[in-house]
């Protein structure tokens, strides 16, 4: 069984969230999920602070021993932060995907976007239809 | 996708599956760098009944194998295996098996799973040309079962259920003997750079081979290992994966083959190794480990001065040693170890360094 996904964030169809801080940015990072399937979380490619991506892009790439896999960008806008621990420890994003395992903040272009992503329990719906 | 008789073992043990050259096969059980390091420090077990095996038999049986393969069986005894190539007419790899002999007219040939029919065929073929009537060659894949059981623990957990005495069994050395109630072959012998056994059995005892093993292993930490640590305990140990590695448009020259070759002797394609031995090759396979942060992984482009000078085959993150590692080709220029190589992964250009092969050797 997989965490209980938060209810204070958003979700993609690909697995990332998306906390809103209320001050323009959100934070962002991987699911429980994810982390659960990709198993042995490895190495992590953050993005450089001031990459600019629109909603659905490759913000980041997350590997596990077998395996690469892009992590998409909920929302349109700027790096502004990026979690260097993960850099020196990828292990985290297997342990606390939701909280230590955060990936990056960004400055959003649009706040709206936001409103396309999916709340928790929709995610948690989603989810259940993808392990039948 | 084909299924090994011990698929059903294999989902009640909540394994991933994965499309494997046609095979539904484990990826893993739990995750790879647990399977990984569970056999370099007690033991894992594999389902290996994917590959082939096609036994040789009858009074041309050595005629045909020397033929075809690269070292010379001359000097093989009975009961002893020797790792071999087969070759094309242009010096290519057909294929990297082992040839176990059982005596002067019985051997059995152990191929990689997705050349089996390829290397069959050959056989056959070669027959056909040599008029070698006095041979039978048989795939005998279909029913026979294999199981490899690697790690320093081995032998110790397969002696619980098999009436061999393994402390005699020198490595690349088989016997027949039984495991449980059942006729078997086993070998010391493996593909992780650990002691281990290669086990053959009928194919429908496989399974309760592969339980009792299991159950004669839990206290020791045997543990079952899918593909993925398969993968990375090969490349630890400087093992080539055919397919990945090589194929039949790279010779044995360039990559780490050289030494199972013997160009004293006949066989198919040594004209072609002849010339390109006096000739000498011009890229390499070589080991390296990345020094940037970062995982190169197969297909990987070797840049310099702004162009592709080679090519990534294998490459992973090793669970032993804590680092990313591989193996690729490079200009010969580029081979010795210390040289710096520069690896694009996605957009941008990350350094690694030759290194000696193997990656991981275990203590004796």
């Amino acid at each position: 069984m997989s965490k209980p996904n938060p209810a204070d964030r958003k979700y993609t169809r690909e697995h990332e969230w998306a906390m809103n801080s209320g001050d323009g940015t959100i934070v962002m990072g991987i699911t429980d999920y994810a982390q659960k399937m990709l198993t042995d979380i490895v190495y992590v490619e953050l993005p450089e602070i001031g990459k600019k991506v629109k909603q659905m892009q490759t913000v980041a790439v997350v590997e596990s021993v077998k395996s690469v896999s892009d992590v998409y960008s909920p929302v349109s806008g700027e790096v502004v932060d990026i979690n260097r621990i993960l850099e020196e420890k990828p292990e985290i994003l297997n342990q606390d995907a939701f909280g230590e395992g955060w990936i990056c903040r960004i400055k959003m272009d649009d706040p709206t976007e936001l409103d396309t992503l999916m709340s928790a329990a929709e995610y948690t719906e989603f989810i259940k239809g993808l392990e039948h | 996708m084909k299924k090994t008789p011990l698929y059903e073992q294999h989902v009640r043990l909540g394994a991933k599956i994965i499309d494997f050259g046609g095979w539904a096969m484990p990826v893993q059980y739990t995750n790879v760098i647990d399977e990984h390091r569970a056999t370099r420090e007690n033991a894992g077990l594999f389902d290996i009944c994917h590959m082939g095996e096609i036994e040789v038999r009858g009074p041309d049986a050595f005629s045909l194998l020397q033929c075809v393969m690269s070292r010379n069986l001359e000097s093989q005894g009975d009961n002893q295996m020797k790792l071999s190539l087969m070759i094309n007419e242009q010096g290519g790899i057909i294929d990297d098996l082992t040839v176990y002999r059982f005596s002067e007219d019985s051997y059995m040939v152990v191929t990689n799973a997705v050349t089996k029919e390829k290397d069959y065929q050959w056989l056959l073929k070669v027959k056909g040309e040599k008029s070698l009537s006095g041979v039978q060659i048989r795939d005998i894949t279909e029913g026979t079962g294999k199981l490899d059981l690697q790690g320093p623990a081995s032998q110790s957990i397969l002696q619980e259920i098999t009436a061999g005495d393994l402390a005699s069994l020198k490595f690349y050395e088989s016997m027949h003997t039984k495991v449980l109630d059942m006729p078997a072959i086993i070998s010391r012998s493996g593909y992780t750079g650990e002691d281990g056994f290669e086990i053959y059995t009928p194919g429908g005892g496989v399974a309760t081979v592969w339980k009792e093993l299991l159950k004669a292993g839990s206290a020791s930490g045997l543990k079952p290992v899918g593909l993925g640590a398969r993968d990375t305990l090969r490349l630890e140990a400087g093992m080539m994966l055919y397919g990945n590695d090589m194929n039949e448009t790279i010779s044995p020259f360039e990559v780490v083959y050289g030494w199972i070759v013997d160009l004293k002797k006949e066989f198919i394609g040594r004209d072609a190794l002849s010339r390109q031995k006096e000739k000498g090759v011009e890229k390499q396979l070589v080991g390296f480990e990345m020094e940037d942060r970062g995982i190169a992984r197969h297909g990987y482009k070797i840049r310099e001065d702004g162009r592709d000078i080679g090519e990534v085959t294998s490459g992973t993150f090793s669970p032993t040693l804590n680092k990313a590692i591989g193996l690729a080709f490079v200009p010969v220029s580029h081979k010795e170890p210390g040289t710096a190589l520069y690896i694009q992964i996605r957009d941008h250009l990350v350094k690694a360094r030759v290194v000696r092969l193997p990656f991981y050797k275990r203590k004796k």
